[in-house]
């Protein structure tokens, strides 16, 4: 990035996260949970920008990674005593790893289509294991438990409050905001643009395609995991719902929303649906979709590059 | 035998096109002209364009700059299915007939047009069958069944069942063997002797320059040398600059 | 254990029973993958939407025999308005998207049928209607009493599909579709209007999805959210198939519905859904292609 850009976005970028650090402080409690939702449901959308915008494989399987990150923090919370927030972490990002191992195989051996369809079958078994396998996961009903603190063992201990949580999960998200723009601009995020333009080229040079995709698999896999645990953490249960194919569909429309392979347009797209839902839901209670998934359809048609779309180039410079 | 020398406007005139695929530039500026009855010959190596010219003409691909005119109206932009129904018909390339379709069924796609009578389609189908009578023979075989040559003259023949003022051949004689060289050959003649005009682009120059009443040579993307084929012989230091290896 | 305990100890009247059952809900299902099949192969789009024309046309029959009180009044309409409705829904929101990055189509179907959905549930609510079978009466097969109404929706789901197929092997139209399907190019050198074709063959397939909603209607309630479970198994069932293969979707219907049939004498319903996805899982590691098309050379 030229000096010039460059000072243009991280200024950019400084008064946003400066307006995000002073958000709890300022709004009241509903909107205060509704932008750390924005960046919850930001978080789960990036992890998918990596494989729709950057490597250019649509994934409909989002919502199982998701879920196991929430039910592998669950079973954190629930099986270790104390409560512990980091074992949580580790426990939820095995989970969707697991899964991520098992999707990275698949992504390899189908193309286009065939995957998105494949990853979507493959995110509603997991719910329909999740949903009748009561004993483990507490079926229909989920799980609930309680929230740990924010601990660093042997330093301090204390429960989250409203604001900590919000800045918790803004420092995590930023983080993986900026660990994620790190990557697709490094040499390895370059390879993973040049087979979403044209693989068949790509591997004439010379990539093992296959192992950058599972690569691309399991990171997005990790994030989206994150992004479970953190909801789990901030809502205090699990339930299939999350895991229902439709969350899948949901984080594809903010990606497309957004603007795909710009890592902040998912964020923003998950914004932007849900303050459309909460703005039509006024008029229409709970039949927003309808005008909301008007408005998707005719992104799609009239807008796909989505809101910064158009800014793509730059920001990924 | 000379085309008539019409004062109208030509059947088929290029005007100074330009098409890309995606971002690659590949007609720089493509001026030609066919006239009614003429046959057209246009060659020159392998990725100057040649293939794309004809696409152009027939709608599958659209111009970024430049005119196409078919009797005088622009068609540029037009799409394919209004311009086969113009009488436009095309014979692409690898042939390209429908593999899981009859002989029968691929003619009935080029027959089943508005204003075409039952009688009409019967007339069209039997000369068909008389100027291929190996195609008569494999009426109701699956197209792919049919040897290279057999997809050629099927390829040809549906093309004929529009009814077309004029015909784009590409590389018709491409993987045949010398004897169904000679066939497709005379098939121009046919086809000419019916007064349907043919642009053809070839590999084969003895056969272009014999069949054909004017030769236009491409190289990259535009047209370099145009003249009537018989100021043209094989070895002339025109084909060999545009074309020798 | 001798032979004879060992065939003793197998339920064969269940068997037998869900084989029935099985073969029933096969043909229902290949009824709404050969919708989705055909509208996959000739235009290389994933219709999202399917379930919920399905489920239209399902209310629609709903709305026509509260009305009208006949069944079959209420089967033509729903396919025809439905039909009707494909075809708007492909002209307005398919074709600008032609030539495009497939994903967009799979979202823009993907959007339809959350508005479809939604509408439905503000129309008509969230507590399930009836549709009334066109006339009840049972026979007796072993121990239960079967109703003829499920051999009928079988045999006319058969009769649907067998037309449609006759209608693609003689009919005019339908050399065009399967030219279409084959060389969307070359049928457009040869002067068949390609946009017309696809956006006809968008609306066949959304009027058997709908005709399947009228005919299955008895079997479920009908509500908002019935075409969800279809539209997964239809997926699965046109992978399983063999994508763009006619004859492998249905075949793919039957073997699965029956494969569910047989799990169900064992297993709970929910898990018996498990069935369709190991089998998906297995013909993705072995046969990606599809079971039931010939391996490609």
């Amino acid at each position: 990035m030229s000096k010039r850009s460059a000072t243009v976005y991280w200024t950019g970028f400084a008064i946003i996260l400066a307006l995000l650090i002073v958000a709890p402080l300022v709004l009241p409690e509903f909107w205060r949970r509704f932008v750390t939702e924005i960046l919850i449901w930001g978080l789960l959308a990036m992890s998918s920008d990596i494989l729709i915008g950057y490597t250019g494989m649509v994934s409909f399987g989002h919502s199982a990674f998701f879920g196991l990150g929430m039910y592998g923090a669950a079973a954190a919370l629930l099986m270790v005593r104390p409560p512990n927030l980091w074992l949580a972490i580790v426990y939820g990002l095995i989970g969707s790893a697991a899964i991520g191992l098992f999707v990275a195989y698949f992504s390899t051996r189908l193309r286009d289509i065939y995957f998105a369809i494949t990853t979507l079958i493959f995110s509603q078994i997991f719910y329909v294991i999740i949903f009748t396998w009561t004993e483990v996961t507490g079926g229909e009903n989920g799980l609930s438990f309680r929230r740990p603190p924010l601990a660093i063992p042997g330093l301090f201990s204390a429960p989250f409050t409203a604001e900590t949580l919000h800045w918790f999960v803004l420092a995590v998200v930023t983080a993986s905001y900026l660990i994620l723009r790190r990557i697709t601009q490094s040499p390895f995020g370059m390879v993973l643009q040049s087979i979403r333009e044209n693989e068949p080229r790509t591997r004439a040079i010379g990539y093992a395609v296959e192992r950058y995709k599972i690569v691309a698999v399991m990171l997005s896999a990790l994030f989206a995991g994150l992004a479970g645990v953190l909801y789990a953490v901030q809502n205090r249960f699990a339930a299939p719902d999350f895991v229902y194919f439709l969350v899948s569909g949901e984080t594809v429309i903010f990606n497309v929303m957004g603007g795909i392979g710009t890592l902040v347009g998912p964020i923003v797209g998950a914004g932007f649906f849900l303050l459309l839902r909460e703005a039509f839901s006024r008029f229409f209670t709970e039949y927003y979709l309808i005008p909301v998934g008007i408005i998707f359809i005719a992104m799609v048609i009239f807008m796909p590059q989505g809101l910064l779309g158009f800014m793509r180039r730059w920001l990924n410079r | 035998m000379s085309p008539d020398p019409t004062p109208m406007q030509p059947l088929v005139a290029v005007e100074d096109v330009h098409t890309y695929y995606g971002k690659s530039h590949i007609l720089h500026g493509v001026s030609l002209h066919v006239e009614r009855g003429e046959v057209v010959g246009l060659i020159g190596r392998n990725g100057v364009g040649k293939s794309t010219t004809l696409k152009t003409i027939m709608g599958l691909v659209h111009p970024d700059r430049g005119k196409v005119l078919f009797a005088g109206n622009p068609i540029t932009g037009l799409p394919a299915h209004k311009l086969a129904r113009r009488g436009i018909g095309y014979v692409p390339e690898d042939r390209r007939i429908f593999r899981l379709l009859t002989v029968m069924e691929n003619l009935r796609t080029g027959l089943d047009r508005n204003g075409v009578t039952e009688a009409r389609k019967q007339e069209l189908l039997d000369k068909a069958f008389a100027y291929f009578p190996v195609l008569a023979e494999r009426r109701n075989q699956a197209g792919g069944t049919l040897s290279g040559g057999e997809q050629q003259m099927l390829a040809i023949a549906r093309a004929m069942m529009l009814e077309p003022k004029i015909i784009l051949l590409d590389e018709p004689t491409e993987g045949l063997m010398p004897r169904m060289v000679s066939q497709i050959r005379q098939i121009i003649d046919v086809l000419q002797r019916e007064g349907v005009a043919i642009l053809l682009v070839e590999q084969n120059v003895p056969l272009t320059l014999e069949a054909s009443h004017r030769i236009y040579i491409m190289e990259k993307g535009t047209v370099r040398h145009h003249c009537a084929a018989s100021d043209l012989k094989v070895d002339d230091a025109v084909i060999h600059q545009y074309l020798g290896v | 254990m001798g032979i004879e305990q060992i065939l003793a100890a197998i339920p064969w009247e269940t068997i037998i029973i869900q084989t029935v059952n099985g073969i029933v809900t096969g043909m229902i299902l290949a009824l709404i993958a050969s919708g989705l099949t055909l509208i996959f192969g000739i235009m290389d789009v994933v219709n999202f939407a399917h379930g919920e024309l399905f489920m239209l046309g399902a209310y629609i029959g709903v709305v026509v025999i509260t009305t009208s009180g006949s069944f079959w009044l209420a089967l033509v309409i729903a396919t025809l308005v439905v039909a009707l409705l494909g075809a708007a829904l492909q002209i307005t929101t398919l074709r600008p998207l032609l030539g495009r990055d497939p994903l967009t189509t799979i979202l823009a179907t993907f959007g339809i049928s959350l508005v479809l959905q939604n509408y439905a549930l503000w129309q008509f609510g969230p507590v399930a209607r009836k549709i009334q079978e066109p006339f009840t009466g049972y026979f007796t097969l072993f121990y239960l009493e079967y109703p003829w109404y499920r051999l009928l929706i079988a045999a006319l789901s058969a009769a649907i599909i067998g037309a449609f197929w006759l209608f693609l092997k003689y009919g005019k139209y339908g050399v065009w579709i399967r030219a279409t399907t084959q060389d969307r190019v070359m049928a457009q050198a040869m002067g068949i209007p390609v946009p017309w074709v696809h956006t006809g063959a968008f609306a066949i397939g959304a009027g058997m999805a709908a005709a399947s909603g009228v005919l299955f209607g008895p079997l479920v309630g009908v509500n908002h959210a019935m075409g969800l479970d279809w539209i997964l198994k239809a997926f699965i069932v046109v992978v399983v198939g063999g994508m763009g293969s006619l004859g492998g979707s249905i075949a793919a219907s039957i073997f699965i519905s029956l494969l569910e049939a047989y799990a169900s004498i064992w297993v709970s319903p929910a898990q018996e859904g498990i069935v369709s996805f190991v089998v998906l899982i297995l013909t993705l590691l072995f046969r990606p292609t599809g079971l039931f098309v010939p391996t490609p050379k």
